[in-house]
């Protein structure tokens, strides 16, 4: 347990009851929704993981709250089925003392007749303060944003930002590794399709890790090259270097669609077995989103070893999540925006 | 047979003068009078005045309303009071517009366009012909669709409906549609096109250029292999990959257009080809030109002007089929319109109901908003570029497409005898595009909020004022 970033100025939230009374500290600019992790900066970044920092032993501890959200309304606002994300959003408005509505519906809006917009307005209507919407569709919370004039956190939108959990994911690396400048950082698996990838890698490269990628050609999303990343052909060959390895989920439903050709050839080239595993350094973890599919991108063995922090990403995710809300709601400029309203 | 309504004509005497006359047909770039009487040219040049003076006034019995412009026109007072005079100093003149590629959604979109609100967004985009895409419900593939389409654009008389058949019942891609009954009606539709959907079995595709040499009429293949794009959303490339929308990679386009030029070159059939997007596709049809393969070509104005960063905010409005793709592609599809490649300007007008474009990107319809604001498209990506010469640039827009398929009286010679039908543009008015604004039911134009130069004034079919002064005439409606 050694987070090596100095802690700079929020005051912890278990401090800070009135959400228009903080001074701020003037460095990172304050956010008015988190959408994706493109559209923060590197000390954003930074207040968000020290605030999870803070916020931890609160979120580990039974049945502790504080006060900071009372009287907010958080809306969940679930399009696509995740209950796990679901939960720990939860959990993370209630620790803070929010009210929560869980707004679940499958499928779009379309096809009971309404528009997005229409979804949108209805949540307008009830006057909640905060929107967490999670989406099978792309840019879904981008156009929320355009809707509402409330905050918008991103809890995953299709194939495009998950950030959240990108942010829980530095916040563990740098639990074990410290300052992630220089780190290396290997992403194994289904770039294409995954909204986690898009994050991570922004994510990581805004606190100046380095970041290669393994993947089967046919999973890698077009012109990766321009995220500045380092493809590599073969996991072998990146072990030995690597401070983790992070393993996207492979949806078996890919391969009819002939990205690769079984689940077998894909464990044997880019999954993470025991054989593996040995070629790994000292200080070197193994990370996964979730769920897994244990046997193709992850043997059970590396799942249940000393090196896999998979379980504790999930507990993790609960203090960050805690953070993004309390920046989003009880600290969000400066209090501007709360009169506003 | 039925009745069918006539051909509305105007019954005035008009006179365009000073206005640079851009005639296509005859290569006319010249500052030309223009006399117009019961809905005919009949004379351009010096003499114009003295020719409309001289025919006898008895006989023209005005509209009622034709001192409306009286106040603009300062040379009013010299003309026999009922000739009406419209400066055109500083303007263009030239024939009416021809779109190849309208979706007017009646039958059976009416919430998005009708044939009404279509034709006055026409006639509001200096258009005097309008082809009526197939893709509606019921799909125009039976003579009975294609004469009420037909029937309706007479009705309402703001511009000339000419229905598109469909390739297949239904669309879909299977049997073929009775091209002879349909060539052989009243509409006498003579281009056949599936469009929205890709006609993708190779054989139904060879089959029906096949048969489409029996009428020579001209066969229009949406370009794309369905197998390449399925789940697309966006151009793929550097933006689809960061915004997490599945491509469609230009492959799709040029593998489905390779094969098109293939196939109509081996039966010497005639191919149109819709929506050119991509530096790949320009090039194969450069290739099939000079190897003879009767192909003409379109390039829309969203796909001279839009580019894939734009998807950026996932505004559904930017959502269309085939996309908006880059900089690159831009660049390649302008200098295939400049040197000729492509033929054509059609703008693939797609009106959509706002219900269906406030959807989430993926969910939401494909199509843009494009009749009222396509000359201002091409007037800005490619005229004020210096890409274009305003002469070759009306081309694009009259002579071209009336070479496609018969368009009557629409496309020719600004000279004695033709159907008046004429635009007179301000190729250097600037303006600020309203959708609110706009005369389509829809909503959905791309270019809300963005500043375009040159804009239509008067439209004239047969001699009657379609769009005077930027408003546009009550449709007529039987």
């Amino acid at each position: 347990m050694s987070p090596s970033a100095p802690t700079p100025a929020p005051a912890t939230a278990a401090q800070r009851t009135d959400a228009t009374a903080g001074t701020d500290t003037a460095e990172p600019a304050p956010m008015p929704h988190l959408l994706g992790i493109d559209d923060l900066d590197t000390a954003q970044v930074v207040r968000i993981l020290d605030t999870a920092e803070q916020l931890l032993p609160i979120a580990t501890r039974r049945r502790s709250t504080v006060p900071t959200l009372r009287g907010k309304v958080v809306c969940n606002l679930f399009l696509e089925d995740s209950t796990r994300t679901r939960l720990s959003f939860d959990l993370a408005a209630k620790r803070l003392s929010a009210e929560v509505l869980n707004f679940s519906a499958k499928g779009s809006s379309v096809s009971k007749g309404e528009s997005f917009k229409d979804t949108a307005l209805t949540l307008d209507a009830m006057g909640v303060d905060c929107v967490v919407v999670r989406s099978g569709s792309s840019g879904a919370p981008r156009q929320l944003a355009g809707y509402l004039d409330v905050p918008i956190l991103n809890a995953g939108d299709g194939w495009h930002q998950h950030p959240t959990q990108a942010l829980l994911d530095v916040f563990t690396m740098r639990r074990h590794l410290g300052d992630l400048a220089g780190r290396h950082v290997v992403i194994v698996g289904d770039l294409l399709h995954s909204r986690v990838a898009r994050s991570e890698v922004q994510a990581l490269k805004l606190l100046g890790a380095r970041v290669s990628v393994v993947a089967p050609p046919t999973l890698l999303p077009p012109q990766i090259e321009g995220w500045g990343v380092e493809l590599v052909a073969n996991l072998d060959d990146v072990l030995p270097a690597a401070d983790v390895i992070y393993l996207l989920r492979v949806q078996r439903e890919r391969m009819h669609r002939a990205f690769f050709p079984s689940s077998r050839e894909y464990s044997r080239l880019w999954g993470m077995d025991g054989r593996r595993l040995k070629m790994l350094g000292d200080q070197a973890i193994v990370m996964h989103p979730g769920p897994m599919n244990r046997g193709v991108e992850i043997t059970g063995e590396v799942a249940d070893s000393e090196r896999s922090v998979i379980t504790e990403q999930v507990t993790n995710g609960i203090a960050v999540r805690m953070a993004c809300l309390y920046l989003l709601l009880a600290a969000a400029g400066g209090g501007d925006s709360e009169e506003a309203r | 047979m039925s009745s069918h309504p006539p051909a509305i004509t105007g019954q005035g005497r008009i006179l365009l003068t000073g206005g640079r006359v851009l005639d296509p047909a005859s290569g006319t770039d010249d500052h030309l009078d223009v006399a117009i009487a019961d809905g005919r040219i009949v004379a351009v040049g010096a003499h114009a005045r003295s020719v409309l003076e001289s025919l006898d006034g008895g006989s023209a019995t005005g509209e009622g309303g034709t001192g409306g412009a009286a106040g603009d026109v300062p040379g009013n007072s010299t003309a026999g009071n009922d000739i009406e005079v419209v400066d055109c100093t500083g303007r263009w003149v030239a024939p009416g517009f021809v779109d190849l590629h309208t979706h007017l959604r009646e039958p059976g979109g009416e919430a998005a366009e009708d044939i009404a609100t279509g034709s006055a967004a026409g006639a509001a985009g200096g258009y005097t012909a309008l082809c009526a895409m197939a893709n509606t419900n019921p799909v125009c593939d039976t003579a009975a669709i294609a004469e009420l389409v037909w029937r309706r654009g007479r009705e309402v008389a703001l511009v000339d409906v000419f229905p598109v058949g469909s390739i297949t019942r239904g669309l879909e891609g299977k049997e073929l549609t009775e091209i002879g009954a349909l060539h052989a009606c009243a509409a006498k539709v003579d281009f056949f096109s599936d469009d929205g959907i890709p006609l993708a079995d190779s054989l139904v595709m060879r089959r029906a250029l096949q048969y489409a040499t029996a009428f020579d009429v001209v066969v229009c293949n949406h370009a794309e292999d369905p197998d390449l794009t399925a789940g697309a959303q966006m151009n793929e490339g550097a933006m689809s990959s960061v915004l997490g929308l599945a491509g469609w990679p230009h492959e799709a386009e040029e593998i489905m257009l390779a094969r098109d030029l293939i196939l109509a070159g081996g039966v010497g059939a005639r191919l149109h080809v819709p929506h050119v997007t991509t530096a790949g596709a320009v090039a194969l049809i450069a290739q099939a030109k000079r190897d003879g393969v009767r192909v003409t070509a379109e390039a829309t104005p969203h796909h001279l002007l839009l580019t894939d960063d734009l998807v950026a905010d996932y505004d559904a409005v930017m959502k269309v089929n085939p996309p908006v793709r880059t900089a690159g592609d831009v660049e390649a599809v302008r200098a295939a319109l400049a040197d000729g490649t492509l033929d054509v300007v059609g703008t693939d007008h797609a009106p959509h109901a706002p219900e269906f474009k406030d959807q989430e990107w993926e969910h939401a319809p494909c199509g843009m908003l494009g009749l009222e604001t396509a000359f201002a498209v091409v007037n800005t990506t490619m005229v004020a570029t210096g890409l274009l010469d305003p002469l070759t640039a009306i081309a694009r827009f009259t002579t071209g497409p009336a070479a496609v398929r018969d368009v009557g009286g629409h496309g020719r010679a600004i000279t004695e005898g033709e159907d008046a039908n004429l635009v007179v543009l301000d190729p250097h008015a600037t303006w600020t595009v309203d959708a609110a604004a706009l005369h389509s039911r829809a909503r959905n134009s791309p270019y809300h909020g963005r500043e375009l130069t040159g804009r239509p004034l008067h439209t004239l079919l047969r001699g009657r004022f379609t769009l005077r002064d930027g408003t546009v005439a009550p449709a007529v409606d039987l």
